[in-house]
């Protein structure tokens, strides 16, 4: 275990020396103290290793991530894995806004609450969340899936396109487009992979979820509606 | 941008240090705002006797027979501490208004950063850490007391368009965020009798929630009112004699989280503002919620 003190030794040295590792490294275990809130730890890695960071993180932890392991043994700021290309997230306390934003692949967990816009326009990424998530959350969401252990605020799913969303507590209010589907057994199968490699299959079955995903009336074009464009 | 910070002491013990405190983590909000930063500090009051901070650019001459001419002019006495550019007046509770009045006649080039029993008012251009070490905040005492480091987006660089905003006895408010509709609130605030030294949109803000207050609404329903009557992008953090309060717009896209312990209720922009508060890493953290009023009231 390689041990980095961000206090001490600053962030561009912490990212300079992650993103170095590249390809087989024996160096794969590293574990960063006193992140004391900072922006931009961890951010780009591309590299199967696993890091550690013992405390909370402010802005952008672990963005654009490529197949590395971060852990946040903490709360995460906003913008958390923003744009994960492949590779997991751990987040041990809450994530603030746009958490996983835009992400292409990866798995993204928040074992807390998730704010507002989580998974706003997510592309590819798989994302659980324990607890709640806030209002605006998987907004113009592409493709991937969520699943959330709890309750979704206001406009979930607003202008969605073809993510597949989980939810199963309740829901204060769907976005536009964004309906109520069956959950059929694919789904359920789904969903069992999704709580196992979430951490989350001891605290919630497939069958308690609703899934929610687009009426497909607002991104493909209709005829009639010509006029209006 | 803009970064906020605030402080809420539950725990009289902490009391000496609120300064230290609230200076450490309004420098950590140095890159949010590194246009000018401002603190108001709500201290013990002294029984009988209410507290005039005013500001000058013109410091030394202003302000070395001012205690004397005021005192004159309103028949009492009054004491004066001067720290740069501020100076603390000191005078009987019940000569507040009038001394208010006076100062514009007595001093024309002074300006009130802040009348109350217990709110004192600093705020200058400059980074947070220079004008944190200007006024000594570092050493002040108090029961709360809120902070702001200003990117200024809506009115210009000056020490009148800093925050906190005063526009009632003892009542502050910092903002990060922008108003879209402080004109029209400010002209509906004018025939209601409220005064505006500035063209700023938190200055609208400040002056809605005074005149609630006025009007004999508790904290919590003046916060409640921004969300129906001011539109746009906004935290506010508001003090007032004994309560402290925070609310964010619908759409929540300022940022903030608080933490509480026992000891204190703390508010940052940012987490990182609070890192260094006494016991932070047991400290219930959360973000608060959209169109939530909070307050803490003694």
């Amino acid at each position: 275990m390689q041990t980095f003190d961000l206090e001490a030794q600053g962030l561009r040295a912490l990212n300079s020396t992650l993103h170095a590792l590249k390809g087989q490294t024996n160096e794969t275990a590293w574990e960063i103290i006193n992140p004391k809130g900072s922006h931009a730890i961890a951010v780009g890695l591309d590299a199967p290793v696993d890091v550690t960071v013992r405390g909370s993180t402010g802005y952008y932890c672990a963005g654009m991530n490529k197949q590395a392991t971060v852990r946040v043994k903490g709360s995460a700021g906003p913008g958390v894995a923003e744009n994960m290309m492949s590779g997991t997230v751990i987040i041990d306390g809450d994530a603030s806004q746009y958490a996983g934003a835009t992400g292409r692949g990866g798995l993204l967990v928040i074992k807390g609450n998730a704010s507002s816009r989580c998974g706003i326009s997510m592309k590819g990424i798989d994302i659980v969340v324990h607890g709640n998530i806030g209002h605006m959350s998987a907004f113009m969401a592409q493709s991937g899936s969520m699943v959330v252990l709890g309750d979704a605020g206001e406009a979930l799913g607003d202008s969605l396109y073809e993510a597949k969303l989980f939810v199963r507590g309740s829901v204060k209010s769907l976005g536009a487009d964004c309906i109520e589907k069956e959950m059929r057994p694919e789904h359920l199968e789904l969903l069992a992979d999704l709580l196992k490699r979430g951490e989350a299959d001891g605290k919630a079955k497939p069958e308690e979820f609703k899934r929610y995903g687009s009426a497909r009336k607002l991104y493909t074009f209709n005829i009639d509606n010509a006029s209006s464009y | 941008m803009c970064g906020i910070v605030g402080l809420f002491l539950k725990d009289a013990s902490l009391e000496p240090k609120l300064g230290a405190m609230l200076t450490d983590m309004l420098i950590t909000m140095t890159d949010r705002g590194p246009d000018s930063a401002g603190i108001a500090i709500y201290t013990r009051p002294e029984k009988g006797k209410a507290k005039l901070t005013v500001q000058s650019a013109n410091a030394a001459e202003d302000f070395k027979t001012l205690a004397a001419d005021l005192g004159k002019a309103i028949g009492a006495m009054i004491t004066i501490v001067s720290k740069d550019t501020h100076a603390v007046l000191t005078l009987p509770s019940d000569m507040l208004d009038a001394a208010r009045a006076a100062i514009r006649e007595v001093r024309p080039t002074a300006r009130v950063m802040s009348a109350g029993e217990e709110i004192e008012i600093y705020k200058e251009v400059g980074l947070p850490k220079d004008v944190a070490r200007r006024f000594d905040v570092a050493h002040m005492s108090g029961t709360h007391g809120i902070g702001h480091t200003r990117m200024a987006t809506e009115s210009a660089v000056t020490t009148m368009g800093a925050h906190p905003f005063s526009t009632g006895s003892d009542q502050c408010l910092v903002h990060n965020g922008s108003l879209s509709n402080h004109n029209s609130v400010r002209r509906t605030l004018k025939d209601a009798g409220m005064t505006f030294e500035t063209e700023n949109d938190t200055e609208v803000a400040a002056a809605f929630i005074s005149h609630k207050l006025q009007e004999g609404s508790k904290l919590g329903e003046a916060m409640e009112a921004t969300l129906t009557d001011l539109d746009g992008f906004f935290t506010f953090v508001v003090g007032t004699k004994n309560g402290f309060g925070v609310v964010r717009d619908p759409i929540a896209c300022k940022p903030a989280v608080m933490a509480e312990t026992d000891q204190y209720v703390a508010f940052g922009s940012e987490y990182r503002a609070m890192v260094n508060l006494p016991g932070i890493d047991t400290a219930r953290v959360w973000e608060p919620e959209p169109a939530t009023v909070y307050f803490w009231e003694r």
